[in-house]
């Protein structure tokens, strides 16, 4: 039984930091309509910032404040990673600015390879271990409540009209570019604490960890979830966290196929359901959300 | 001090010369970008793959002792066929959808590419042995080999076909006028369904070619070889103006050379850096591209 456990407690944990990384792309994709493709950039940033915090600055304090601080690292370093490609790359729209926070991503990831510091290709071992299930769930509550409170203030309530037409909301006095790298700064700090999470999870880090592949799948969460419901995106991160482990069940053929499984879900989505499972909706699960009114 | 300066000059020749090759390679692919782009306004993210299977259908030709004038043409028409399949089923539906899911649906189709190849074909790289002997030529210290001067005489070639075909041909002159405005063709009696097709036809086979030449220069192929490359090209089709002909032709030559210099004067590990480099200043200072005009926004 503690076999069990033993697999169960991690794959959650990976839950609880993948429901994170969707929250938060799905603020700049889902909720602003600032279509990103590097996410897995911002992830990186934060996950290498909190382990080299991890592994050069530490104090001798208890392990809880040393990942509370750890957490802070990765959200504040991967906050202005968002704030120095926000302000260049916003000034791009839709398939263009896809293709240059693509590049962003590459590139952060190809620096990390070459920075000796950091363990380049070698990775970066022997972070110590602090996350544990009960602090990437409290995140995880704390995020979720933030992100759904500030959907119901003046602030959401911008971003969502600079989603639904720029232009128009530019012209009725929102300053759209504030708002738009305010989303991208937002979903760079939840990614970097996603990060730290993941570093003092893992304990190793690699810079193949965080190819463009990942933020394809972590796009395809949010998508396959509903773009712009912050349900749809906990529960597209569900899915596709454990789906691949259900997988593994049915044997090593299918579990090879996961890519290709994957790849034909994004276009079966796009043709036949491109507002994904809840599209803009909400759940309402025990009054924690109000319904939202799209 | 005056040996060295000219022996850097050698070195950056040599440079030139490597960088102008590995440029033909991204100006072909980076055609079929440009002619999509131009025709449908998608990124479509796949074209990566069609040199892919262009170089496996290449590798397997070859094998089949098949001399290199047949190689080349049937490689072309088969990746151009398996194109103009994938845009018949997906793109086609998802046309009127907008931007955003015509992208991910490509996306997607890349995935499916690279990852059903990996499977099909064993995720190992396979080596591409050279159906004649390669020479190298030697003119002072500059050196160029037979595969080289192929790849541009090849990409030359091409590049002049395509120039009759889209400028001096019926079907060419449909396809600038569906590209200029698709509802004004359509109303001419252009069949644009079949006119987008071929142009999906045409950059594949142009990037299937690229695929085949590429096999020759680096003698590997792997089903996961169209992806950075592809990337790239897309990022030359931007550089020179995308969905302008010759600027994608421009920005291919400009980014091999970039990159082959950046790699022989400074450091080879920032290969794939410097093209998003160049990526991100050219979006930022001049998005239209090297030969682009500016376009306002309309309400």
């Amino acid at each position: 039984m503690s076999g069990f456990f033993d697999y169960l407690i991690p794959l959650l944990s990976n839950v609880g930091i993948f429901i994170i990384l969707a929250l938060g792309l799905n603020l700049i994709n889902g909720i602003c309509g600032q279509f990103s493709l590097g996410h897995a950039g911002f992830w990186a940033v934060g996950a290498y910032a909190a382990g080299a915090y991890g592994l050069y600055f530490a104090p001798e304090i208890p392990n809880f404040i040393n990942l509370f601080i750890s957490c802070l690292v990765g959200m504040i370093t991967s906050a202005l990673f968002g704030l120095a490609i926000g302000i260049p790359c916003l000034r791009l729209r839709g398939d263009y600015l896809a293709i240059a926070t693509l590049g962003f991503g590459e590139i952060i990831r190809i620096v990390i390879m070459n920075t000796d510091k950091l363990g380049g290709p070698r990775g970066m071992t022997n972070i110590p271990h602090w996350t544990n299930i009960f602090w990437v769930y409290a995140w995880v509550i704390l995020f979720i409540f933030i992100i759904v409170n500030f959907l119901k203030g003046p602030h959401g309530r911008a971003m969502i009209s600079v989603r639904e037409d720029e232009i128009a909301s530019e012209s009725m006095g929102i300053n759209t570019f504030k708002y738009k790298t305010m989303a991208v700064v937002i979903g760079a700090a939840m990614a970097g604490v996603a990060g730290a999470l993941f570093a003092h999870g893992q304990q190793f880090l690699h810079p193949n960890n965080f190819t463009f592949m990942w933020s394809v799948i972590i796009l395809l969460m949010i998508i396959l979830g509903g773009l712009g419901s912050v349900t749809g995106a906990i529960l597209g991160a569900i899915i596709l966290t454990i789906l691949p482990e259900l997988l593994r069940f049915m044997g090593t053929t299918i579990a090879e196929w996961r890519m290709v499984i994957y790849s034909l879900l994004l276009i079966a989505l796009m043709l036949w359901r491109p507002s994904g499972i809840l599209g803009k909706r909400e759940i309402n699960l025990l009054g924690l959300f109000k319904k939202g009114k799209t | 001090m005056s040996q060295n300066f000219i022996y850097l000059c050698y070195d950056i020749l040599q440079y030139l010369v490597n960088g102008l090759a590995q440029g033909s390679i991204y100006a072909l692919v980076a055609l079929g970008y440009t002619m999509v782009y131009g025709i449908i306004k998608l990124i479509n993210f796949a074209h990566g793959e069609f040199y892919m299977i262009g170089a496996f259908i290449g590798l397997y030709l070859v094998s089949l002792k098949l001399p290199l004038y047949l190689v080349f043409p049937l490689a072309m028409i088969s990746s151009g066929l398996i194109a103009v399949i994938v845009e018949r089923l997906v793109y086609k539906p998802i046309r009127y959808a907008g931007k955003i899911p015509a992208l991910i649906t490509a996306l997607g189709a890349s995935l499916f590419f690279q990852f059903g190849g990996q499977l099909v074909i064993g995720a190992d790289s396979k080596s591409f042995e050279l159906p004649y002997q390669d020479k190298t030529y030697i003119l002072g210290e500059v050196s160029v080999t037979s595969t080289q001067l192929i790849i541009m005489g090849v990409t030359f070639f091409l590049m002049l076909f395509l120039w009759w075909l889209v400028k001096h041909t019926k079907i060419g002159k449909a396809m600038r006028a569906t590209s200029f405005n698709r509802d004004a063709a359509e109303l001419m009696g252009i069949n644009t369904d079949m006119i987008i097709s071929f142009t999906f036809f045409l950059g594949a086979s142009l990037a299937g070619a690229a695929g085949v030449l590429v096999g020759m220069y680096t003698n590997t192929v792997n089903p996961l070889m169209g992806m950075i490359p592809g990337l790239k090209a897309f990022i030359a089709a931007v550089l020179g103006g995308i969905g302008i002909i010759p600027g994608a032709v421009l920005g291919g030559l400009v980014l091999g050379v970039a990159e082959n210099l950046v790699v022989g004067l400074w450091v080879s590990t920032y290969r794939d850096a410097v093209a998003f480099a160049i990526l991100i200043l050219i979006l930022l200072f001049k998005p239209s591209g090297l030969l682009g005009r500016p376009t306002g926004e309309k309400v």
